[in-house]
């Protein structure tokens, strides 16, 4: 019995860590709007500043002071943070802030190594938590028993700052509607600014904390970003009492769950997270979001097919892109060949998110699906190529079938963060099943047949398919199938009302979206020679985000751009040198300074004005002529 | 290096294109890969290892009369990645061999492109049984001791003693149930009185320790098998000395002798594990005292294992390309199949029915000295003694 007990406050503990960062985001995530990838990356700034801090100060004030300074420290980072980017694109589409963020995570995770050097740090004790409390021969420490009260006092203080200061009432109100709260004259500037900085606090704090019984490394914002934003989800966005709930919740599951399946950590958070979505959309104390008042359609530039000298263009840069291994040699083509694999990733999700209006977080469940589809013709049932090619894909499709079903139930952060939840799932299963799909190791000895085998023409193949892909998804996007989409993506009310099955039709977007991104995934795996659970991971899944990000999302060709410049970037800077993350993540935030609506959509509505004024000061010219 | 790749593409191709033509002749360039950015702990001593191998080769005359030139990759720690690397190192510079990689998943996609590319692949680190035996070809060899040679050393320490109740704690990927499944095996044919009682299996990375020690405790067993490391080891070394989990019970663990490991421990050092490691400060041996003062020398700083492995890669690389006069992948495979190096841990032989070389590791004792962890009773395990012969290795290896 006393067992049991101790296993429960341990799982408190680690409930009391979790719910710190997690309610921070929750604050940030509820009034901004912002997807804080960050997020991590401030927890682990507070752990590194307060482990320098505490090693230099003495004594239990040292200890205890260096924690709130460089909680406090990291929280005036972020408030520079806030103000020198994100201020520049909160009016950015939706999302684009996730790709600042990311770009700012990338950048940290490479400085704290410069700065701290990579080995791993193991700081302090907290003075007067060093031991443990016996509980009927258990032993609990009683750093635990401190964390515990810890996380009620957060909540506590939370609560008071919400419900007693008018700080607090503005902030509940912006968490409810924003546009009404700056319609009634509150400096919306000054709140978000302040809010980020309590967000970042709880961050830096959270990460502080766990200095007495943790090591400071350079990869403990990963360890702990997807899990907060799982728990937020659970609990409901903007909702502290359901970051706390749903912190408790995960964190107990996990502390019994191990004493039956030892393996149940790797996916718990994951299976949680589905299960409660599906069961309630919300999270367990969110609430349904209102319909958007902003009618999305108004800030795009419309879309429309290519004129025919575009069309022509398109064809002659296709022609030049086909001429390469003319001049290039087999590496150049190779490269050449996994950014055209990467083309059709990202128009897959870009088709999703932009026509759909559907953002998933998970989308390389796809990819790799249709990666280890292929897998598993060729290796197991011993099929040719062009069967695996054309067969491998439809693993991707049945798993959007299912996975899709599900998901569009949802909208906004809930969808990306269901998609998220079942690509997770996904992704445990092949690493897990180690008899079927080889786990991490993964599947060897894929390589193409010969007349595929040469990188001339592997670089054709891909070449070639992804410009049919890309092609298909254009001329979907512009089909009545299309249009329903886009109706669907920007009033769904109007849209049901004139008698379109909204969920049926994103569901079929969901589909095609998962079989391209299936068969981006099958030429991968012959590219490769090889498939592994990284084919599906969360790093892969955001990659394709960037991607769309990066290109514009509100525009056509916008992943396609993305895709070429991420990857080409990405695989350049990686050969070049091993701070890859630090250059790469400078370029994202000055991209997302420079281009806040996406490569493709600051040209395009650079070009869009210019098509704009030209026949407006044609016709002002007439009307003059026309008065004298 | 890296810098003057990126200073030549500055200058412009045709530069390049021309410096590079006209030292073809005498160099001769080995493509490198590892985790840099992702495990900069364990590479950073290990790019510095390899570093003054390359210094020492080139200043005793290079090889057969030609610079030695290593060109260095980082895989940012995914398989696809290190496979890029692997392509360009092998189609744009025009490497004579490949080496390096950590870990095991990465190891096995570059052996695999190795395979089908028919380059020569001298895998450093990866400790994957696979990569020498289920998996292994002829075009890879590799030159850590594997999990299965060190869990044989371990047991052969974890056999002596009374404990009969045992529990695991291993990250949940490749090498933590390999290492596991290899040590049970080996310890229940020893012993077959050892009863099995828990298994915890923490994600990598992501150990929640808190629940996992109370787990532990709770099957209360005599001994337990430790195969985590790097910043899960610390977690559970301090929840378990808080808890009490390691009192009155033996610890054997994968790995945590190594400094790399053992070090960032300091004070919290458990004393008394049975680990598998590398105490470069109590080594006494002409070799490794030849290697500890060069290294301390060029970089003023203490070995870690990565340094020697590092080191070791390049050297037995050398050797391997001076012995076959050429670059050619089936004369580099001749060479390198039954080839004697020296190494700072005395003679290491790569076997010619696996391609495993004969490196072995330090046993000892985990122990505090002054704040710090270190390993004592140490006895070095030479690797062929831990090895099996050529009829299971045949049963274990496919066919090449």
């Amino acid at each position: 019995m006393a067992f049991y007990f101790v296993q429960f406050l341990t799982g408190l503990a680690s409930a009391a860590s979790l719910f710190l960062v997690a309610s921070g985001l929750s604050i940030i995530f509820g009034v901004t709007r912002i997807v804080n990838f960050a997020h991590g990356a401030f927890y682990m700034l507070g752990a590194y500043v307060a482990f320098s801090l505490t090693e230099r100060l003495s004594g239990p004030l040292g200890f205890w002071g260096g924690i709130v300074v460089a909680a406090l420290a990291v929280a005036v980072i972020g408030v520079l943070v806030e103000i020198v980017l994100l201020r520049r694109i909160y009016h950015a589409p939706e999302l684009f802030q996730l790709l600042g963020t990311f770009g700012l995570t990338l950048m940290v995770e490479d400085l704290v190594v410069l700065i701290w050097g990579p080995d791993d740090l193991v700081g302090r004790r907290a003075p007067g938590f060093k031991g443990a409390v016996d509980f009927f021969g258990q032993n609990i420490p009683s750093y635990d028993l401190f964390l515990i009260a810890m996380g009620p006092i957060v909540l506590g203080v939370l609560w008071l700052l919400f419900q007693r200061t008018r700080w607090g009432i503005l902030v509940r109100a912006a968490t409810q509607d924003r546009d009404m709260v700056a319609a009634l004259g509150v400096n919306q500037k000054w709140l978000f600014t302040s809010v980020f900085a309590v967000g970042v606090f709880l961050a830096a704090l959270g990460g502080a904390l766990q200095i007495p019984r943790d090591a400071v490394h350079h990869a403990m914002d990963l360890r702990i970003i997807v899990e907060v934003f799982v728990v937020v989800v659970i609990g409901g966005l903007g909702s502290i009492l359901g970051a706390f709930v749903a912190a408790v919740l995960v964190s107990e599951l996990n502390a019994f769950g191990i004493l039956i399946f030892p393996t149940i950590s790797l996916i718990l958070v994951f299976l949680v997270m589905a299960v409660v979505l599906v069961v309630r959309p919300w999270g367990l104390f969110g609430r349904k979001e209102a319909p958007a008042r902003r009618t999305p359609g108004l800030t795009v530039i419309p879309w429309r097919p290519l004129s025919s000298v575009e069309r022509l263009a398109s064809l002659v840069a296709l022609a030049f892109a086909a001429m390469l291994p003319f001049i290039a040699g087999n590496y150049a083509l190779t490269v050449g060949a996994e950014i055209a694999i990467f083309v059709i990733f990202a128009a897959s999700l870009h088709f999703l998110m932009a026509v759909g209006g559907l953002a998933s977080f998970g989308h390389a469940a796809y990819f790799g699906l249709g990666a280890y589809g292929v897998a598993f013709l060729a290796k197991l049932a011993g099929l040719p190529m062009i069967a695996c090619l054309l067969l491998g894909p439809l693993l991707g499709a049945a798993g959007a079938a299912v996975f899709g079903a599900f998901a569009v139930q949802l909208s906004g952060v809930y969808f990306a963060m269901l998609t998220l939840a079942f690509a997770q799932i996904v992704w445990s299963i092949a690493f897990q099943w180690v008899a079927v799909t080889g786990g991490d190791n993964g599947i060897l000895g894929l390589w193409p047949e010969k007349w595929a085998a040469s990188p001339s023409h592997f670089y054709w193949l891909a070449l070639g398919v992804s410009a049919v892909v890309v092609s298909v998804l254009r001329l979907v996007t512009f089909s009545p199938f299309g249009y329903a989409l886009r109706g669907m993506r920007d009033s769904p009310l109007r849209s049901e009302s004139i008698g379109i099955n909204g969920k049926r039709i994103q569901w079929t977007a969901f589909i095609i979206a998962g079989t391209t991104a299936g068969i981006g995934g099958a030429l991968f795996a012959y590219l490769k020679g090889s498939v592994f659970p990284d084919n599906m991971g969360i790093s892969l899944s955001v990659d394709a985000l960037v991607m769309v990000l990066l290109g514009g999302v509100e525009t056509v060709p916008g992943a396609i751009f993305g895709a070429i410049v991420y990857k080409a970037l990405n695989i350049w800077l990686v050969s070049q040198t091993d701070w890859s993350k630090l250059v790469l993540g400078i370029f994202i935030v000055l991209i997302v300074v420079v281009f806040p609506k996406g490569i493709v959509g600051v040209v395009e509505s650079v070009m869009h004005r210019r098509r704009a004024v030209a026949p407006k000061a044609a016709a002002l010219a007439a009307k003059m002529e026309g008065a004298q | 290096m890296r810098r003057r790749t990126m200073l030549a593409a500055g200058l412009g191709l045709a530069v390049a294109g021309l410096a590079g033509a006209a030292r073809a002749e005498d160099v001769i360039k080995i493509g490198e890969i590892n985790s840099y950015s992702l495990l900069p702990a364990f590479t950073e001593p290990y790019r510095k290892g390899w570093q003054l191998a390359v210094e020492e080769v080139n200043a005793a005359g290079g090889i057969n009369g030609k610079k030695l030139v290593v060109v260095s990759k980082d895989d940012s720690g995914k398989p696809a990645d290190a496979q890029t690397a692997a392509n360009e190192l092998v189609s744009s510079e025009n490497v004579a061999m490949l080496a390096g990689t950590f870990l095991s998943n990465i190891g096995l996609a570059v052996s695999d492109f190795a395979n089908q590319k028919k380059v020569f692949f001298l895998a450093a680190e990866p400790l994957t049984d696979a990569i020498t035996w289920s998996k292994g070809n002829k075009y890879t060899f590799r030159l850590r001791p594997s999990n299965y040679m060190q869990a044989a050393m371990l047991v052969e320490e974890a056999a002596k003693l009374p404990a009969k109740r045992w529990a695991t704690i291993a990250p949940n990927y490749e090498y933590g149930q390999s290492a596991v499944a290899v040590f049970k095996k080996l310890l229940s044919e020893k012993r077959p009185d050892i009863q099995w009682v828990d298994e915890q299996w923490p994600p990598q990375g992501k150990i929640d320790a808190g629940p996992v020690v109370q787990a532990v405790a709770a099957a209360n067993p005599e001994a337990i098998l430790n195969v985590t490391f790097g910043a899960d080891l610390v977690k559970l070394v301090r929840e378990g000395n808080t808890r009490g989990l390691f009192k009155d019970r033996k610890v054997v663990s994968f790995l945590t002798g190594e400094p790399e490991y053992l070090d960032p421990l300091k004070e919290e050092t458990p004393e008394g594990w049975i680990v598998t490691g590398y105490p470069w400060y109590s080594i006494k041996t002409p070799e490794h005292d030849a290697f500890l003062k060069a290294y301390q020398a060029k970089y003023n700083d203490y070995p870690r294992l990565g340094s020697i492995v590092g080191y070791q890669t390049i050297k037995s690389a050398a050797a391997i390309l001076a012995k076959a006069g050429s670059t050619d992948a089936d004369k580099l495979i001749a060479a390198a199949e039954g080839l004697s190096v020296p190494s700072p841990f005395g003679e290491i032989t790569f076997r010619k029915n696996d391609h495993q070389s004969t490196l072995g590791a330090f046993v000892g004792k985990t122990a505090l000295n002054d704040g710090k962890g270190i390993m004592v009773d140490t006895v070095y395990r030479k690797g062929s003694d831990y090895l099996p012969g050529d009829a299971e290795v045949a049963k274990l290896r496919p066919k090449d």
